[in-house]
Parts: structure tokens; C-alpha cells; sequence
């Protein structure tokens, strides 16, 4: 009898948490629901990161994902859900369309990831865990400091960082939240016309 | 094959990842409400993102030549992105909705030719 792997352990947890609710989210027809389903498959998904042993992408995930993307889900679930709107079934005749598309891209997707020998598992060497946001912080920066004792010349030259990327990002958030906030803006009712003619 | 004394791979993420994307991919697909097929959305970028996240692992694969910390700050640009995104789909469906009062995509037809 070998010994348990909680590594093994807390992956299988998390994913299938994860696919569950993800199926979940696709399966029912309650708009609510699906949002909530949402919000648990993504948690799930952080619990994977943290595990891959990328912390700082595990913890962004559950602050901006959760926190700020699906509330803001949320908010538009609970702004239209009116009557008729918050179970809105699919035709039987599409689910099995999707189901024959789905199915055979899931099958086609699955074989790819088991078939290349490098992906398969490896046993995992035990050793101290290394927080990754300063590494993220830096490289955001444009310093890699990761890539410094890398024994390769040729990898060490794609040691520029991502302060240009981020840069862009930065902007295009912004840009992104003003044209939002433009477009959400309440129509302004011709009042006073309205109010003289009548 | 026990799973719960092996170790795990790559391909358990891929897997993972392959799951979340085919389910996104379908509820883009099915999803007569708008908000479902944003929801959608969100799966496939997640499904997306665990990819990313496992090629860049260096516990799934040490010593081998991974993507080291770029998958992991691809991931984090998904994420931004997918914050933007989803702000800028629910004003559109927000408009939509002020207009129509209705989000059943299959409503938003206007522009058909």
C-alpha cells in the first residue's frame, strides 16, 4: 500500500468541485443558479492554482475574478432578472447539436492532453515552496529576475519583462471602464419638452 | 491506476482545463439568456487560464523546459482582460435590455440583413 498523495488528493477535490459546477453551469436553466454554480467553479479553479504553486494568480483569481468579475455578473443578473428572464429553457434540438459538437471537441481535446509523453506526471520533488509575487511583480516591471541564472544564453535574451504589456493593459482598462460607464449611463428623458407640450 | 497515490501531471490540468472549456464553449453555444452566454465566456478564459497556469508550473514540471513565471503573468493578463470584458458586455446588455426590455439574444437581430 503506497502512501496517500494529499497533493493527488486536494487536486482531485478542487477539480472535480470544479468541472462539477462548471457542467452545472451549463446544465441548468436558472440564471441565478448558474451565476451561483459560476462562483463556486472559479473558487475550485483557484484551489488549482495554488496547487500549480502559482500563489499570487490563485489569490487574483478569487479577488478579481470572484470579487469584482461575478459580482459584477451578479449585478446584471439581478438588474434583468425579471419574469420570463430567469429561466429561459434551450430548445431540445439545439442541446443535442451542442451535445454532438461539444462531445466530439471534449474528445478531441482529451486525447491531445494524454497522448504527449512530457505532460505525463512526474514525481514531484519535495521542496520549500517559493512565493511567486515578487518574481510577478518584477517581471511586470520589466526585470526578470527569474531568468537570471539560467544556464542557457539563448533563453536568457527573452529576459525583457512585461512593462510594455502592462502598460497596455493599464490604459485599456481604463479606456474599457470610461466607455462602459458611458454606455450604462441613464438616458436622458426629454423632460422639459415633454413638460411644455404638455 | 490509483489517482489517489500518483502523482499529478500536466495532462490532469489539461484535462481540467478541456472540461471547463468544452462546457464554456457550450453554454456560449445554448444560453438563450445573455447573461448565460457571458458566463460562458468566463469559463472558456478560466478554462484557458488553468492551461496556462499548469504549462507554467514548476512543480508539475521540474527540471523540464516550462514556460516558467510567463505562463502564470499570461494568466494574470487574462484575467485584467476578462475584468474589462465583463464590464463592457453587461453595459452593452444593460442597453439592450433598457431598449428592449428583453435579453434574449435571439431578440438582437436588428442588424440582420
Amino acid at each position: 500500500m503506497e502512501p496517500i498523495n494529499w497533493h493527488s488528493v486536494f487536486f482531485l477535490l478542487f477539480a472535480l468541485v470544479g468541472c462539477g459546477f462548471s457542467v452545472a453551469v451549463l446544465l441548468t436553466s436558472n440564471v441565478v443558479r448558474m451565476a451561483f454554480y459560476l462562483v463556486l467553479a472559479l473558487a475550485a479553479t483557484s484551489g488549482l492554482f495554488f496547487l500549480a504553486g502559482a500563489d499570487f494568480v490563485g489569490a487574483m483569481q478569487i479577488m478579481i475574478y470572484v470579487g469584482g468579475t461575478l459580482v459584477l455578473l451578479i449585478f446584471g443578473v439581478m438588474l434583468t432578472a425579471r419574469g420570463p428572464f430567469i429561466s429561459m429553457r434551450t430548445p431540445a434540438g439545439e442541446w443535442i447539436l451542442g451535445a454532438i459538437i461539444g462531445g466530439s471537441l471534449l474528445v478531441v481535446l482529451l486525447s491531445a492532453a494524454t497522448s504527449v509523453r512530457a505532460w505525463r506526471p512526474v514525481a514531484v520533488a519535495e521542496g520549500e515552496a517559493r512565493p511567486t509575487a515578487t518574481r510577478l511583480g518584477m517581471a511586470l516591471l520589466g526585470a526578470r529576475v527569474d531568468k537570471l541564472e539560467e544556464p542557457d544564453p539563448t533563453q536568457r535574451e527573452g529576459m525583457s519583462g512585461y512593462l510594455l504589456p502592462f502598460e497596455i493593459v493599464s490604459v485599456h482598462l481604463l479606456v474599457v471602464l470610461v466607455g462602459s460607464a458611458y454606455l450604462a449611463r441613464p438616458k436622458k428623458r426629454a423632460v422639459g419638452s415633454t413638460a411644455e407640450t404638455v | 491506476m490509483n489517482l489517489l497515490t500518483e502523482p499529478i501531471g500536466v495532462s490532469h490540468y489539461l484535462i481540467v482545463g478541456a472540461i471547463m472549456f468544452v462546457t464554456g464553449a457550450l453554454c456560449m453555444a445554448t444560453k438563450r439568456n445573455a447573461l448565460g452566454v457571458l458566463m460562458g465566456i468566463e469559463l472558456v478564459l478560466n478554462g484557458a487560464n488553468v492551461n496556462f497556469v499548469a504549462f507554467g508550473s514548476e512543480y508539475l514540471r521540474p527540471g523540464a523546459v516550462s514556460m516558467g513565471l510567463d505562463g502564470q503573468l499570461i494568466a494574470l493578463f487574462v484575467i485584467v482582460l476578462a475584468a474589462a470584458e465583463a464590464a463592457v458586455a453587461l453595459a452593452i446588455v444593460l442597453n439592450f435590455y433598457n431598449n428592449h426590455s428583453s435579453v434574449d439574444v435571439d431578440k438582437a437581430d436588428e442588424l440582420k440583413g
